[in-house]
């Protein structure tokens, strides 16, 4: 719970000499602290544990306390997660309870074969 | 029937309590049609085809909103940016950006991208209801449009979160107590292509652009209204250069004023003809004539006398040219330049294929509000007859005719009619409509040509029945009363030569009086010179006698 403070929780890990050098700057964004959001964000941080560990910082923003951040990233859907690095910018939205499709979103696994 | 539907309106009026609060658009005509207005505090979904103006008719909602009543707004656009809106409605005026910095109306544009998105596991859309929210709350908006809400459909791949979240926004929007309207794309079977009209129920307006015998016209049809009253037809409505109007801007109910007052047409014998006192004021008069007959002569004639009046008149020309018209006036003996000039008479000229019949009709609305006439004329009225189908414009001609009425401006419509054929079909539509119908025709005899005039009907008047030969010379029209000869009416040169035999047949008569009274005379003389001589004699037998 404490994570989710409303400014910014900011979780750092930086762990250098991994294999890949790219860095994942995430954002979450979520509106009060729901349900939903709190499942989002404890399953990002697992993804994120499981797969960039430290290669990655987390920000959460609660539209609820700061609406005027819902335009700059053109957030509908709650919870959004928004890949702003690295480029380009990708948007994951709901609860993020399906791993795989996290990992294709955030690029850490390509898409399924069509 | 109508009559009564209006009264009960007007009823409605007097009673606020049980009315359902109205939020006025603004918008020309549409505040008519709605009774007032938009529902207060509710949806209302607009839809149609593209490029029918919906966005503009959402935005003029806003921009009247915000300058005229005082109530700022909030745009949430899903297609267009902000600076495209912008400068796509400032041809229309509206100065959104102006509006945006005094905090007027805020701007949302936004924008999603289906393929930047990727989907996992539950969401709502929570987000945009604190955006709204929060443009809502910055400036205290009372008015909300959402354009074109469908396009989450296309942004969002879950159907059904989607539909729900939609129904909870517009729930949420009808407790914020805002007045929205949604925009939305007409659907092939139904109002709109996602359904929408199964959340928004308050207020269903459709727009709709159809071209028929290529003139485009744009219609407007309030579905739905629910707890209120509202016209139900499809109302044409265009497009300006300061906004949309909704036409007609007239009532329903006839029940405008009457004059007694009478005006004269221009012609002092045409007025001895209608019970010695000309046209009634405010009275709508149909002018009908073969080609040549001297209807725009007449015509001039009418607003001429109106300018010595001082009466203020309008002069909508479809076929010829304000200066064309001047020139062949002048040629006749008529000079229309000093009240030109002088700002009493007004020409306003029109090609009448340029545009479709509702926008004739509007300018000429418009025209005649910013004018102010005593009197109109329109030369000729088949151009707007031409311009639609049969019932429409049966319906925007009497729409036009009671507008005028009901501001007591007399009106005079010429019309072409083809000599010697039936009736044209556009006079039966109108006939009723017209309190007065002159009729102007040639009489073909004797080797040439004349005019005739006749007063086929006038509403209360002892009019007169008889055909006038009817002249135009540089000196004028004048009209000259009917020759009725054994033969029939005589006309033109058949009246002259008649008038000449007639001539020729007194002078000899007078001749021969003439000559009787001389032999008479003579007589007398010689008779007189008798008796003279016979008594001069006598007296001499006299004298001789005693």
């Amino acid at each position: 719970m404490t994570v989710m403070k409303p400014a910014k929780a900011e979780r750092r890990a930086s762990a250098p000499g991994r294999s890949k050098s790219a860095f994942w700057e995430l954002r979450l964004y979520v509106a009060g602290q729901t349900p939903r959001s709190l499942t989002a964000f404890a399953n990002l941080t697992q993804i994120c544990e499981d797969h960039l560990k430290g290669r990655y910082r987390i920000q959460v923003v609660d539209l609820v306390v700061r609406p005027k951040l819902s335009r700059g990233d053109q957030i509908l859907a709650i919870p959004t997660l928004v890949r702003r690095l690295p480029e380009p910018v990708r948007k994951i939205i709901g609860d993020l309870s399906d791993t795989e499709r996290v990992l294709v979103g955030l690029d850490l696994r390509p898409p399924p074969a069509a | 029937m109508t009559a009564h539907r209006a009264r009960t309106a007007a009823n409605n009026g007097a009673l606020p309590a049980r009315r359902l609060p109205k939020c006025p658009t603004g918008i020309q005509g549409l505040d008519e049609i709605t009774g007032g207005g938009l529902p207060r505090g509710r949806p209302t979904l607009l839809c149609g085809n593209p490029g029918c103006g919906k966005t503009l008719l959402a935005v003029e909602f806003l921009v009247r909103g915000a300058v005229t009543f005082g109530e700022p707004g909030v745009l949430m656009c899903f297609e267009e940016t902000a600076a495209e809106l912008e400068a796509n409605v400032a041809s229309l005026g509206f100065d959104l950006p102006g509006l945006v910095r005094r905090k007027k109306i805020v701007i949302d544009h936004v924008r999603v991208e289906r393929s930047e998105i990727q989907e996992t596991g539950e969401y709502d859309l929570e987000g945009l209801f604190v955006r709204l929210n929060h443009a809502i709350d910055s400036i205290g908006a009372n008015r909300v449009v959402l354009d074109t809400i469908e396009g989450l459909f296309a942004a969002l791949p879950n159907e059904s979160i989607l539909r729900a979240e939609l129904r909870r926004l517009f729930r949420w929007l009808k407790d914020k107590g805002v007045t929205t309207i949604i925009t939305a794309e007409r659907g092939r079977d139904q109002l709109t292509r996602k359904g929408l009209e199964e959340y928004v129920s308050d207020c269903v307006i459709l727009l709709d652009h159809r071209v028929h015998e290529r003139i485009a016209t744009r219609h407007l049809r309030v579905v739905k209204y629910r707890g209120s009253l509202h016209g139900t037809n499809e109302y044409p409505f265009l497009i300006g250069d300061d906004g949309l109007s909704v036409l007609p801007i007239t009532s329903l109910a006839l029940d405008h004023p009457v004059s007694n007052e009478r005006i004269s047409s221009g012609i002092a014998l045409l007025d001895t003809m209608l019970d010695g006192r000309g046209f009634y004021r405010g009275s709508s008069i149909l002018l009908a004539g073969t080609p040549g007959t001297g209807k725009t002569s007449v015509a001039a004639g009418f607003v001429q006398a109106a300018a010595r009046r001082g009466d203020r008149a309008l002069f909508f020309a479809f076929e010829e040219s304000p200066n064309q018209i001047l020139r062949n006036m002048r040629s006749i003996g008529m000079n229309l330049a000093p009240p030109v000039e002088s700002g009493v008479l007004r020409f306003h000229a029109a090609r009448p294929t340029l545009y479709g019949l509702e926008m004739h009709l509007a300018t000429m609305f418009k025209e005649i509000a910013a004018f102010r006439p005593d009197v109109v004329v329109v030369d000729p009225i088949n151009s707007l007859l031409a311009a639609g189908s049969e019932s429409e414009t049966r319906a925007m001609v009497t729409r036009l005719i009671d507008s005028l009425k009901a501001q007591q401006i007399t009106s005079l419509f010429t019309s072409l009619t083809i000599e010697g054929g039936p009736l044209q079909q556009s006079e039966i539509i109108i006939s009723s409509l017209m309190d007065t119908w002159l009729l102007l025709q040639n009489i073909e005899g004797d080797g040439e040509r004349n005019r005739g005039l006749y007063v086929l009907k006038s509403r209360g008047m002892a009019h007169s029945n008889q055909i006038r030969e009817f002249l135009i010379s540089s000196r004028g029209i004048d009209l000259v009363d009917a020759y009725v000869a054994p033969g029939g009416m005589l006309v033109g040169a058949a009246r002259a030569a008649q008038t000449a035999r007639e001539k020729a047949a007194a002078e000899r008569k007078h001749s021969a009086v003439e000559r009787q009274i001389a032999t008479l005379l003579a007589d007398y003389e010689a008779e007189e010179q008798e008796a003279a001589s016979v008594h001069g004699n006598g007296s001499r037998e006299r004298r001789r006698r005693p």
